[in-house]
């Protein structure tokens, strides 16, 4: 398992950056008018403190109320087209976040529908749930108001400057002077309040996942006595949070202060100086209120733009990550004749397929895992012929699922070739092996929704009358009958509203609307009452007969009559033939077979 | 839902502010302090203005005209303006200290407060009796612990102090503007209520939106996990498009929500900005009017635009926290209804006898809340230092009984009684009866740290040579030694995941370290090969040899070798005595016994078909 992520580079790294461009493209208008909007408003923004200047300069020193009226129109209109670009903006910039969020969102998940099995394998769903939720969330929101504030707060800033040089410039160099002291401030203290932040979200993780051990151990700690013990130990991380806030706490509290009192000091230097220069007439009294409105009021949008550019760098890995998905490749692809003859998974071209038998050959397959080291098949050979039962038993985690990921074509051999009806499957598409595929796991998958969509899952086009048929066929109606909503009721999430048994009766109807050609049962599950173990033998008999299947360790009722047995230890087949034989044989199979029946039976006993 | 905080638990919460009033009492003297320090500088541009640059300085306060009257001062404006200069600079300096001590207290209090909080939860809810446990699901309780006590920290100790500061400014802030001007104060203070009914009623309109939105995420989520957890079935059923067809509408759904949710929002703060921008327009402009008129000097005016200034934001704030507030309610109620969950208590009177004695069942029926009996009128005893068997099938009661013995459940009266030693097993002290009854469990659950850690869990600070002794009885330490990082692998959730046979001999170790009297095996070497199994219960028999040990087995190998086998029967007592007599009777244990002891390959084939 991947679980320790890769380090991503802090340094910024532009190419990076450029492989948002093609996700980017479809916003570029929206993009230009957010930016005109935020320069209009960082516009208006800076004529507000003229107003102030105006009324002083000209209504209260020349001591007229002429014009006065159209003074307040003027200023209330300004305020009145600045509301409407403000709302132009935020809702461009709301589209846009959303839109572009919801684009990458999608092209991560429809390149992880053509990933294989093997990336599914070695990488953990919270992983891949992370690259394709949050990730892309943080990575929209940046774009569409990071950036965009960024370019407000630097259009504001550098406008005020002017603003400012065009009153007066020997007040304006004044406070301009204390900028680069600013500037330097924030990044000092805005690196490690960012070092302390990430430090906070780690621990409060670490704090959630205690409170899991904590629950899900209860019953443990209870019979081991360590309650006070792992109060004790929980103390101890929560006291590391209370410290880390408390240190992130005070750098703020240190750097808020002092940049306020540099504003402090900016607008006194205007005050000394200013107020000097209004007695030698020098300048007018509104402009120096103006000129005190300036200097207070610059120091806010330094700040931003310092947060923002902190914000701007620390999304990088960010990008990394998803871009990493999206590069990732995968194992298992069509040829480009065989996507222009049967068409791609995602646009099918299904009246070229084939109807398929289910004549299953290995010629001298090879096989070895992506991540593995070892060969864990050499130089196969098996026919099956369509109808067949082949039954694979061995121990738990032997590997007895290598041929079927073979034959599934989930993998495909490293050497050697697998024929369906006679033909090398890599000559068809992955799709047309994969409609005629019926497959049923130990710990039977259900997605949300009513037991009615989740049986028709297997044939999209089916009506209620066949999904109730397929149901009846395995014996599934029976979970119907005793559910609140029949039909219609709510699987939950995962369908753990239903028990494993009802589940799994669930799945067998579902494979059984699909009709399939070739049938994959994977492990049957131990623990469900005898009842439901009844219909589902049953069920599973529905489904074996005229089907190519393939048994992965069950029970030996099914087993005994399967066309052919093979046993895998340690990843490899050891022994092949029929139950007779390989009993007679004494070899590896008679020991699993006997263990397996003996607890088959001390169980059917204790019930 | 209820927005009414119930008083109760409201009083449970304040519980853990204890030892933090000073600190916030502090922080609202700061607060007050910063707010009239701030209040400061307008006065001063206004002397500066009034006095220094414009007018006669007559309208002043009277000390402000003493002070220009100062011979010093009077006549010498530049010194004045200097004066001003420093005094802004001053004023700032202050007002940062009164901000530091405030955002210093109430952090402390507020880290104090909720890691308080955390803490005794988290013990609570270690303290709690299984059987809450059982009732309640995991993400449901750690919700509770961490998003609700989120809202609850910002409730007490951000937005109890933002209130109380904003309208203590509020005051403030109108207090001096009415002093100065009452038609120009009336006006400001017209646009508060105003501003206020606005933030609030948008505010409680909107979170129902935002519910959806946050629900709409949700979905999208799960659709996305399901479909990377269900792959298999995706694929074998060649069902990409339809997923991606079902992802896309989630996708979108989710995004216009937002967007919608955007359209919303944008309206609201940029009318927001307008009622504010309204408001400084019209003081100005009435201002400049009055100014004009005389009725206010120049000074005021710009002391008023500045009042005006602080006060509109912190308008806007508080009602966007006060509708928040009303949502903490709920919060509160949700984390107190853990608090006020019962913890296991013993009375201060409990006995502590010694364990290695017999134990008996008398006449003990038990059922789980609500259902149909899991244990039927069972007597029995279990002798001292004596290895006792007991088969069972799912459901029987087996684990059940397990439970009883260790108090993970107590009997209620008219439920029989089980005794150690003659004492009631409701008497003894749960803590001590539980260090000595060790109980190892069918799926046991290991702690995510290191192996070494796992084993010596229940006796900190053991060494490395009892660890490893522990391990090598549960004969798991030479699996153990081929893990690169051996007894340091950190195993569980974040570490290396163990088979369950290992995870079984690693839960036998634990239990171990504990040098019980009792040792309890619930069904937890069903993981295990035959062999290895005989090989603990060998090594075990050698080095704990005065133990009473209670084995659940299906084995009928391990449990031939037990003094006394019990057999249970839908709750009732089916068979009871050594194996010599159970295998000369009819029963299921003969049946079993037949079953696994029979080897002929022929025999298997002839009694399967």
């Amino acid at each position: 398992m991947r679980i320790d992520e890769k380090e991503y580079t802090s340094s910024l790294n532009l190419g990076t950056w450029k492989r948002l461009f093609p996700f980017l493209r479809p916003f570029r208008k929206t993009f230009a008018l957010i930016v005109a909007m935020n320069l209009l408003c960082a516009a208006i923004d800076i004529m507000m403190p003229l107003f102030q200047r105006t009324a002083i300069d000209s209504f209260i020193l020349q001591n007229t109320t002429d014009g006065l009226w159209l003074f307040a129109l003027v200023y209330g209109g300004t305020i009145c087209l600045q509301t409407l670009f403000v709302i132009i903006f935020t809702r461009g910039s709301m589209r846009m976040e959303m839109n572009l969020g919801r684009d990458m969102k999608k092209a991560c998940f429809v390149h992880l529908q053509g990933l294989s099995f093997s990336y599914y394998n070695t990488t953990p769903v919270g992983y891949i749930l992370a690259r394709v939720m949050s990730d892309t969330n943080r990575i929209a929101g940046l774009m569409a108001w990071s950036i965009v504030d960024l370019i407000w707060c630097t259009t504001y800033v550098l406008g005020v400057f002017v603003a400012m040089l065009f009153l007066n410039v020997k007040l304006a160099l004044m406070v301009i002077v204390i900028v680069p002291i600013i500037a330097l401030l924030t990044g000092f203290f805005q690196k490690r309040i960012l070092f302390w932040n990430r430090r906070i979200r780690k621990q409060n993780s670490k704090i959630t996942s205690a409170y899991n051990e904590g629950i899900m151990g209860a019953k443990t700690s209870k019979t081991l006595v360590i309650e006070d013990q792992n109060a004790k130990e929980f103390d101890e991380i929560t006291e590391d949070m209370r410290r880390s806030g408390v240190r992130a706490a005070r750098l703020n509290a240190v750097f808020i202060p002092l940049v306020l009192l540099l504003g402090a000091i900016a607008s006194a230097v205007v005050v000394r100086r200013g107020g000097q220069m209004v007695l030698e007439q020098l300048v007018l009294l509104g402009t120096l209120s103006a000129f005190v409105s300036y200097a207070t009021g610059i120091f806010e949008p330094i700040q931003q733009i310092a947060r923002n550019l902190a914000e701007i760098f620390s999304i990088q890995p960010n990008i990394e990550r998803v871009m990493d998905l999206l590069d990732e490749k995968p194992q298992i692809v069509d040829t480009p004749k065989v996507i222009e003859k049967y068409g791609t998974t995602l646009e099918p071209k299904r009246e070229n397929w084939e109807p398929i038998r289910g004549d299953i050959e290995f010629r001298d397959v090879s096989f070895q895992y992506p991540d593995g080291n070892e060969e864990v098949l050499s130089h196969f050979n098996l026919t099956v012929p369509a109808g067949a039962t082949v039954a694979i038993v061995g121990e738990t985690g032997a590997g007895k699922s290598t041929l079927v990921n073979l034959a599934c074509r989930f993998f495909e051999p490293t050497s050697g070739q697998i024929l369906i009806d006679g033909k090398d499957y890599r000559e068809r598409s992955q799709l047309w092996l994969h409609s005629s595929l019926g497959y049923v796991l130990q710990s039977p998958h259900l997605f949300t929704g009513t037991v009615m969509e989740n049986i028709r899952y297997g044939r999209l086009d089916a009506t209620d009358e066949e999904v109730m048929a397929a149901a009846k066929a395995v014996s599934a109606d029976t979970v119907v009958e005793k559910l609140e909503n029949g039909w219609q009721s709510d699987v939950g999430e995962g369908g753990d509203r239903l028990s494993t048994g009802e589940k799994q009766l669930i799945s067998f109807a579902r494979a059984v609307l699909a009709n399939p050609r070739i049938f994959v049962l994977d492990e049957a599950t131990s623990s469900i009452d005898t009842q439901t173990e009844q219909l589902i033998q049953n069920a599973i008999e529905y489904l074996l007969r005229d089907r190519t299947s393939f048994l992965i360790a069950h029970r030996l009722s099914t087993i005994r009559h399967a066309d052919m047995i093979l046993v895998v230890r340690d990843g490899k087949i050891i022994e092949q033939g029929k139950h007779e034989e390989l009993l007679k044989k004494g070899g590896y199979y008679s020991t699993l077979y006997r263990k397996q029946f003996e607890e088959e039976s001390s169980m059917s006993v204790l019930r | 839902m209820n927005n009414k905080i119930d008083s109760r638990s409201f009083g449970l919460i304040r519980r853990y502010l204890k030892g933090f009033y000073h600190l916030f009492v502090f922080a609202l003297i700061c607060s007050v302090c910063n707010t009239i320090l701030n209040a400061m500088t307008p006065q001063i541009f206004r002397f500066a203005v009034d006095g220094v640059l414009g007018g006669d300085g007559s309208d002043l306060p009277a000390f402000a005209q003493k002070l220009l009257a100062n011979p010093q001062i009077a006549g010498a404006p530049l010194k004045a303006l200097t004066y001003a200069g420093v005094a802004v600079v001053l004023v700032a300096a202050f007002s940062g200290l009164c901000s530091y001590g405030f955002r210093m207290s109430t952090t402390k209090g507020s880290e104090g407060f909720v890691k308080a909080l955390r803490d005794s939860l988290y013990a609570h809810i270690q303290k709690l009796p299984f059987s809450w446990h059982v009732g309640h699901q995991t993400g449901e309780i750690i919700q509770r612990c961490t998003s609700d006590v989120d809202v609850v920290r910002n409730f007490v100790t951000n937005q109890l102090i933002e209130v109380v500061r904003i309208v203590f400014l509020l005051a403030f802030s109108l207090s001096i503007m009415f002093s100065m001007n009452v038609k120009m104060a009336l006006i400001a203070a017209a646009f508060i209520p105003v501003v206020l009914a606005y933030s609030g009623i948008f505010y409680a309109k909107i979170s129902s939106r935002f519910r959806d939105a946050d629900e709409a995420e949700g979905y999208l989520s799960s659709t996305v996990q399901e479909n990377l957890t269900g792959v298999r079935v995706v694929r074998a059923f060649g069902r990409e498009s339809f997923e991606i067809e079902r992802f896309n509408e989630k996708n979108i759904r989710f995004s216009n929500l937002w967007i919608q949710l955007g359209k919303l929002l944008s309206l609201y703060w940029s009318l927001g900005d307008l009622i504010t921008g309204l408001q400084i327009m019209t003081i100005i402009s009435v201002g400049a009017f009055f100014a004009v008129n005389g009725e206010l000097t120049l000074g005021e005016f710009l002391a008023f635009v500045s009042y005006n200034a602080t006060l509109v934001w912190p308008v806007r704030g508080l009602g966007r926290i006060l509708s928040e507030m009303s949502k903490a309610g709920v919060s509160i109620d949700r984390v107190a209804y853990i608090l006020k969950a019962e913890e296991e208590k013993d009375p201060a009177d409990a006995k502590t006898p010694p364990l290695d004695a017999d134990i008996r069942f008398e006449d003990v029926t038990f059922c789980y809340e609500g259902a149909k009996p899991v244990l039927d009128h069972l007597s029995f005893t279990i002798p001292a230092g004596k290895t006792f068997a007991v088969l069972g099938g799912t459901g029987s009661g087996k684990s059940t009984m397990m439970h009883l013995l260790d108090r993970l459940y107590d009997l209620k009266e008219g439920e029989g009684k089980i005794t150690v030693g003659g004492v009631d097993l409701r008497e003894i002290r749960r803590d001590y009866l539980r260090q000595n009854i060790g109980l190892v469990l069918q799926e046991p659950f290991l702690f995510s740290r290191t192996i070494k850690e796992n084993i010596g869990i229940s006796r900190p600070g053991s060494g490395m040579d009892e660890i490893r002794r522990a391990a090598g009885i549960a004969c798991v330490d030479d699996a153990i030694d081929t893990f690169t990082d051996g007894y340091d692998t950190v195993v569980g959730e974040r570490g290396v995941t163990l088979s369950g046979g290992q995870k079984q001999r690693v839960a036998i170790a634990r239990m171990l370290m504990q040098g019980a009297p009792v040792m309890i095996f619930d069904d937890s070497l069903s993981a295990v090969d035959a062999e290895t199994d005989a090989k603990i219960r060998a090594s075990l028999k050698e080095r704990m040899g005065s133990a009473t040990v209670i084995l659940i087995s299906h084995r009928i190998t391990t449990l031939m070798q037990a003094d006394e086998i019990l057999v249970l029967e839908d709750g009732r007592l089916a068979q009871h005595g050594t194996h010599n007599d159970l295998i000369r009777q009819e029963g299921i244990y003969k049946t079993i016994y037949d079953i696994q002891m029979s080897s002929s390959d022929r025999e298997l084939i002839g009694s399967a078909t």
